[in-house]
């Protein structure tokens, strides 16, 4: 008997010390989750994307290869243009929400009273939801919004000022739903770096800015990177706002509404696909381009202790 | 520009207050330190040691009192204004700059020519012996060589005054002797006012030149390490400055210094209820006849190379710590002596140095 147990034993053991052993079973819904809700359905739309759909716009231009599609899109101005346009949107906000949530955080790093209140005020808008915010923003903003009666009373202006249904519809919206989420990586990613750091800067003569610069600022920059990072990403794939706030015909037609476009209005599922593929590869270069940017900074420890 | 020598000649701290949400951690501290001076402050935590150290870096404003430099009063300049050195207790090395980065970081904000602070930061390196990492990023170094970083980061300034909070707390045993050597090396040959806290009574008094004891954020007793050793001004110091058997005793007789507690003939060192505290340093004890005669039995003996550390108890049941020569075993019974002007006689009432001291 114990001669037949024993390999048995060596050999669980053996693997156990190679990382493998019966807890990594434990992986097998997370395993599952990923292939059927992100790996299977990308692939799929992969795929159909090189398979342009007979009888399309791209299969009687450019023949039924597989890159009929994305031909196409490149060659097509008014779809091309959506890159840029969505560019010109999720940028500007994504750098906005960052650069504004760190002034914020930083004030909010220490402990005082109201911490817990004005941390709730901050990040509510992150539970509203697009929808809801473009609501807001058409009440408060929109032509007979009160934010133009009471500019119109005062004598600002002649005639109400058009924020929305239109490009600064769109901005204003991305900041505020967007902004919570950068705030709170932010804020985390600053309390993180040891308060001693600052003091003892501040015991070698640094004043404030020279502390924020030299000492908080870089041992922070590569935690700003990936909040951009994030934060572009959400602001890339607005979709509800663009149309919601925005101009979705003209100076808001971003390429998620090129995508939506495509698979439910022509009911060209392969160029829809396309266009996905194409917004995630633009996607991908901006966060190459930030993390190839952050690869240069240091990112160690930012906690003081060895 | 501060790259003269910066000598001060003396430091001045009147009734030097902090509180904390109506608590008071340092309550009224008096002090003067002279230039050139090296002075621990010492206590239990929680003494108000840090507190002070802090107020003195400007890292926290005071509640009550002043702190003059000669004769300029500096409690209201901000940290960066100082130009006081320190050095923290997790070192609080920057850890995206090189050793060579962070030892100049302070000559960087003063704007010091590059020629000179290179040549500052090298004689830096070679005071603390870590010219070969001077490449090295923080996280690269051992936690002495940190700790050394620390040190020459707040000396390469020449400061007025040089703050040490515990900085050899987070070092292992060995390592800790070794940097205590260092730091007292360091102000021998440069002669920098220093302020050192600790709750380690054997590094203050190996260390400081005057040492000054803080309880519950109040001053118990400022002197030269062998007056707070051997002339405690209080049960609390007795108590702290290594360890002291204490024994509760009723008393006999209070004669002008003397006084007797049963068959105990000890020193009174201050006024005395009905209750006595006797504290004995097991050191104190001789095996065998002599004054103040206890007869004990041995417990437990611990071999500790010349000496032994034994632990008896008397015929009253009390336990005492004693150090002898004698070989003894336990079961044994003898008796011990003290001669009763190492006998320090304070009231019960007094407060006592913490059991633990962390």
């Amino acid at each position: 008997m114990a001669s037949v147990a024993h390999p048995r034993i060596a050999l669980r053991h053996r693997l156990a010390e190679r990382g493998l052993d019966r807890t990594l079973l434990l992986l097998i819904p997370a395993i599952i989750f990923v292939v059927a809700l992100f790996i299977y359905p990308f692939v799929y739309g992969l795929q159909l994307s090189f398979q342009p759909q007979p009888g399309s716009e791209a299969v009687r231009r450019y023949g039924s290869g597989p890159f009929a599609d994305y031909r196409d899109f490149f060659a097509d101005p008014y779809l091309r243009n959506t890159i840029w346009t969505t560019l010109k949107i999720g940028l500007p906000a994504a750098l906005f929400n960052v650069l504004a949530s760190v002034p914020i955080a930083y004030r909010m790093r220490g402990r005082f009273r109201g911490k817990r209140t004005i941390t709730t005020i901050l990040v509510v808008p992150i539970t509203l939801g697009t929808v809801l915010t473009a609501e807001g923003l058409l009440a408060f903003m929109g032509p007979a919004g009160w934010l133009n009666r009471v500019l119109m009373d005062l004598g600002v202006v002649d005639h109400p000022v058009r924020l929305t249904h239109n490009y600064w519809g769109v901005l204003f919206s991305l900041i505020i739903t967007g902004f919570p989420f950068a705030f709170l990586l932010t804020l985390s990613y600053l309390t993180g770096i040891d308060p001693t750091l600052e003091r003892a800067a501040a015991t070698l003569g640094a004043g404030w800015w020279q502390r924020f610069r030299h000492i908080t600022l870089p041992l922070l920059a590569p935690g700003l990177g990936i909040t951009f990072c994030l934060s572009f990403v959400l602001a890339f794939s607005v979709f509800p706002s663009a149309i919601m706030v925005g101009d979705p015909s003209g100076q808001t037609r971003v390429i998620s509404i090129a995508a939506f476009h495509a698979a439910f209005e022509q009911y060209d599922y392969p160029m829809a696909s396309a266009i996905a593929m194409i917004m995630g590869a633009v996607e991908l270069i901006v966060i190459g381009a930030v993390l190839g940017w952050r690869s240069r900074l240091y990112r160690g420890a930012t906690g003081g202790k060895g | 520009m501060s790259g003269a020598s910066t000598k001060i000649s003396e430091l001045r701290l009147e009734h030097v207050s902090r509180g904390f949400g109506g608590a008071l951690a340092l309550d009224g501290l008096d002090l003067t330190i002279e230039g050139g001076e090296f002075v621990a402050l010492l206590g239990p935590s929680g003494c108000g040691k840090s507190t002070a150290l802090n107020c003195l870096a400007g890292l926290l404003p005071l509640t009550d009192g002043a702190i003059w430099l000669d004769d300029r009063r500096i409690d209201g300049i901000p940290p960066e204004q100082r130009g006081f050195g320190m050095v923290f207790q997790n070192y609080a090395l920057f850890p995206h700059m090189t050793v060579r980065a962070n030892i100049g970081f302070g000559l960087r904000m003063a704007h010091t020519a590059k020629a000179e602070a290179r040549h500052r930061v090298d004689e830096a390196l070679n005071l603390v012996q870590l010219g070969e990492h001077a490449g090295k990023f923080p996280g690269q170094l051992s936690g002495g060589q940190q700790q050394r970083v620390a040190i020459a980061r707040a000396i390469v300034m020449e400061p007025a005054l040089v703050l040490m909070d515990e900085p050899l707390s987070n070092l292992d045993a060995k390592l800790r002797l070794e940097m205590r050597t260092e730091i007292k090396r360091i102000h021998q040959t440069l002669g920098l006012t220093t302020i050192y806290v600790t709750h380690d009574q054997e590094e203050a008094l190996s260390l400081a030149d005057r040492l000054v004891l803080l309880r519950e954020g109040k001053v118990q007793q400022i002197g030269a390490p062998e007056d707070v050793y051997s002339d405690p001004a209080n049960r609390f110091v007795a108590g702290f400055m290594g360890y002291r058997n204490e024994l509760e005793l009723p008393v006999t007789s209070v004669a002008e210094k003397t006084v007797v507690l049963g068959e105990l003939t000890g020193t009174r060192r201050e006024d005395l209820g009905e209750v006595a505290v006797a504290a004995i340093r097991p050191e104190d004890f001789t095996v065998g006849d002599g004054p103040n005669p206890m007869e004990v039995t041995v417990e437990v003996v611990e071999y500790q190379g010349r000496e032994q550390a034994i632990q008896a108890r008397t015929s009253s049941g009390a336990a005492l710590h004693v150090r002898a020569d004698a070989r003894l075993a336990p079961g044994d019974r003898v008796t011990v002596s003290v001669p009763p002007e190492r006998v320090l006689v304070f009231a019960a009432e007094s407060p006592a140095a913490p059991e633990e001291v962390a």
